[in-house]
């Protein structure tokens, strides 16, 4: 039995749409990365889970129990929300505190339980602070420590990391996994950045304009992406989107590229005489100084070393625009000007144009 | 840091001093003259050297009001007395029930909310003399006349709204995702209430309060229409002391001093919550 189960959710305000017949199951333990582009949903996903907001129609069920009309005490449920929500007139300790004074537990154990929680996620020397004291870090962990500190069966997570400068937020991506992991909770945890959904979700649901267009593993999402619109969102820089049609000539189904013909695995012969988008993650374009087989020129346009991958803008004969990406800095020295460039026809991607969603090789 | 010269600091300074001259010297004189007799008052030219006397604080306490014409029996204590009792108890019924009140229009939407809300408003709006005519009448029909139950309910005219609005504006500056965040820890909505919304929103409950205790205890129409002698406040009782053998000055100085004395007392009082109050505002992430 799923630990927290949403079926056909709905919501509007006045006349937007936000959630348009959401449906997901979480497994106990699991952690479902919610992401999407912002308005998309996802914090008022959270908050009818939460309780604090009333769905139009559908259910939400906690453990096979139905709590779509149940208020937000008594779902049991532990948030982190996004602006931190930490209670201005309480020292951080009676902050984490309050989810164990709401279940009236002995004073001994609070403490017990507060200051483990706090050493913890390291805030056990500013627990007699108030919040206005915390460094934004800190009463990040603060509200993190509160949504924990009563081991609840779920954890809802409003993008905790949005508030906090880059290098926290690096250290908390790694840090929160094993937290997670360790507090056995069924963790819901909405976020904006991909890398942030990559690293910490068992799944990720991706949720567009109120609707789940897929929801996966983080793996599957990268290499099999349901529509155009998924494939742009996950990676960077984005995926190159070309528009082909692919025809079937005697040595196998190819497209026109740039005046070139590109060869496509066979496994795509269904999709010959469609319209469509052939996606290319900048990592399966592969570019040398010399011609190569199946290749086809390119103008080396920029070339742009980051720590753990360069960049290279290509420019094809065609005037279009491609992004590649090498790992390493300067694997091979570059040189601006002509160039040759190969697709890895094993990452090739290929989506209606119509429709926007991804057509799948047969096997 | 800001740089000013010594001329634009000379003339602050000598702003500053007329624009408190302005306001403090006449409670600083009404304060000399209580301690003087009314011959003293009337002298020409006036002075401020005189021999201080208690005499008119006496008469107030005591009840006796001397004068060339005979002694007058005066119920300054007792409009005093009435003048704590009726603010006390307005404000405090107007806490009760406003409070709440300004929640409810502040977190809920619902069907003429505005409309109530502005409703209550409007009451200020009114000529209090407007509204006496009428109240007076029913007032006599209920048996209300000159009872402090009814001046006190009379007074939620002067209270309620104030206190509505105000409270309601800081309960709307609380984040709802507060109130959320200790209701989802697993508190009822009624602790919600009480210890998020009412402390968060404690300064402007103070504020609130004080300011509907100074118009309430300023209130001068509604008692002196709808309450006889031994029901009314000082500003009504302050009457008295214009006699037939002429006003007395000195006790009206010195019934000056002490019906504004608690009202300052509070307003220094609530002042520490009202700062207190402002310092908390770290609320935002």
């Amino acid at each position: 039995m799923p630990q927290l189960a949403i079926r056909d959710l709905r919501k509007s305000f006045k006349d937007a749409v936000v959630l348009d017949g959401v449906t997901l199951d979480v497994e106990p333990g699991e952690i479902v990365c919610v992401f999407g582009p912002s308005g998309a949903g996802k914090t008022v996903l959270l908050r009818l889970v939460a309780g604090v907001e009333t769905c139009d129609s559908g259910v939400v069920a906690l453990a096979g129990r139905d709590v779509t009309e149940a208020p937000p005490e008594t779902r049991g449920v532990g948030m982190a929300f996004q602006n931190f929500a930490l209670f201005p007139h309480m020292s951080a300790f009676d902050n984490i505190a309050s989810p164990l004074t709401a279940r009236r537990a002995a004073p001994a154990t609070i403490k017990t339980k507060v200051e483990k929680i706090a050493a913890l996620l390291k805030i056990g020397h500013v627990l007699e602070h108030a919040p206005r004291e915390l460094s934004n870090g800190q009463k990040q962990r603060t509200a993190l420590a509160r949504a924990l500190v009563a081991d609840p069966k779920v954890l809802l997570l409003d993008d905790p990391l949005r508030n906090v400068d880059a290098k926290l937020r690096y250290e908390m991506r790694l840090e929160l996994p094993s937290l997670l992991k360790a507090s056995g909770a069924t963790a819901l945890y909405v976020t904006q950045d991909y890398k942030e959904a990559m690293a910490l979700g068992d799944r990720i649901a991706v949720l567009i304009d109120g609707r789940f267009v897929q929801v996966a593993t983080p793996g599957a999402i990268y290499r099999e992406p349901a529509s155009i619109g998924v494939a742009r969102l996950f990676g960077d820089p984005t995926v190159n989107l070309i528009p082909v049609e692919p025809v079937i000539r005697p040595e196998g189904l190819t497209v026109h590229i740039a005046g070139c013909i590109v060869p496509l695995s066979r496994r795509y012969e269904h999709a010959a005489g469609r319209a469509c988008m052939l996606g290319v993650r900048p990592e399966a374009i592969l570019v040398d100084e010399s011609p190569m087989a199946d290749g086809f020129p390119v103008e080396l346009e920029a070339v742009t070393p980051l720590n753990e991958k360069t960049l290279l803008l290509l420019r094809a004969n065609d005037g279009r625009e491609l992004l590649a990406s090498e790992a390493g800095e300067d694997a091979a020295p570059r040189r601006h000007g002509v160039a040759h460039a190969r697709f890895d026809p094993d990452a090739l991607l290929l989506f209606d144009a119509a429709s926007g969603e991804r057509i799948p090789p047969k096997a | 840091m800001e740089h000013t010269s010594g001329l634009e600091r000379a003339l602050r300074g000598v702003a500053l001093a007329l624009i408190v001259v302005f306001f403090l010297f006449p409670i600083l004189w009404i304060f000399l003259m209580s301690f003087q007799t009314n011959e003293e008052i009337l002298r020409i030219p006036p002075s401020p050297f005189f021999t201080p006397t208690l005499g008119n604080y006496a008469a107030l306490i005591s009840g006796k009001l001397t004068t060339v014409s005979g002694t007058l029996d005066i119920a300054f204590m007792r409009n005093l007395w009435n003048s704590v009792l009726l603010s006390t108890a307005s404000v405090a019924i107007a806490l009760v029930l406003g409070v709440p009140a300004a929640y409810a229009f502040a977190r809920f939407k619902f069907r003429l909310g505005e409309d109530i809300a502005f409703t209550l408003l409007s009451f200020r709006f009114a000529p209090p003399l407007l509204v006496l005519l009428p109240l007076s009448l029913y007032f006599q029909q209920l048996g209300l006349t000159d009872t402090y139950a009814g001046l006190i309910w009379v007074y939620q005219l002067i209270a309620l709204p104030l206190i509505l609005w105000i409270v309601r504006g800081y309960f709307e500056d609380i984040s709802p995702d507060i109130e959320h965040a200790y209701r989802v820890a697993g508190h009822s909505w009624w602790s919600t209430f009480t210890r998020i919304a009412v402390p968060l929103a404690g300064p402007g409950i103070a504020a609130a309060g004080l300011l509907a205790f100074i118009f309430c205890w300023n209130n001068f129409v509604f008692a002196l229409i709808l309450a006889s002698a031994d029901k009314q406040p000082v500003t009504v009782g302050a009457l008295a002391f214009v006699t037939a053998s002429g006003i007395q000055y000195g006790q009206i100085a010195a019934a000056i001093v002490l019906s504004v004395t608690p009202t300052l007392a509070l307003a220094l009082y609530a002042q520490r919550y009202l700062v207190e109050g402002l310092s908390l505002g770290a609320v935002k992430g």
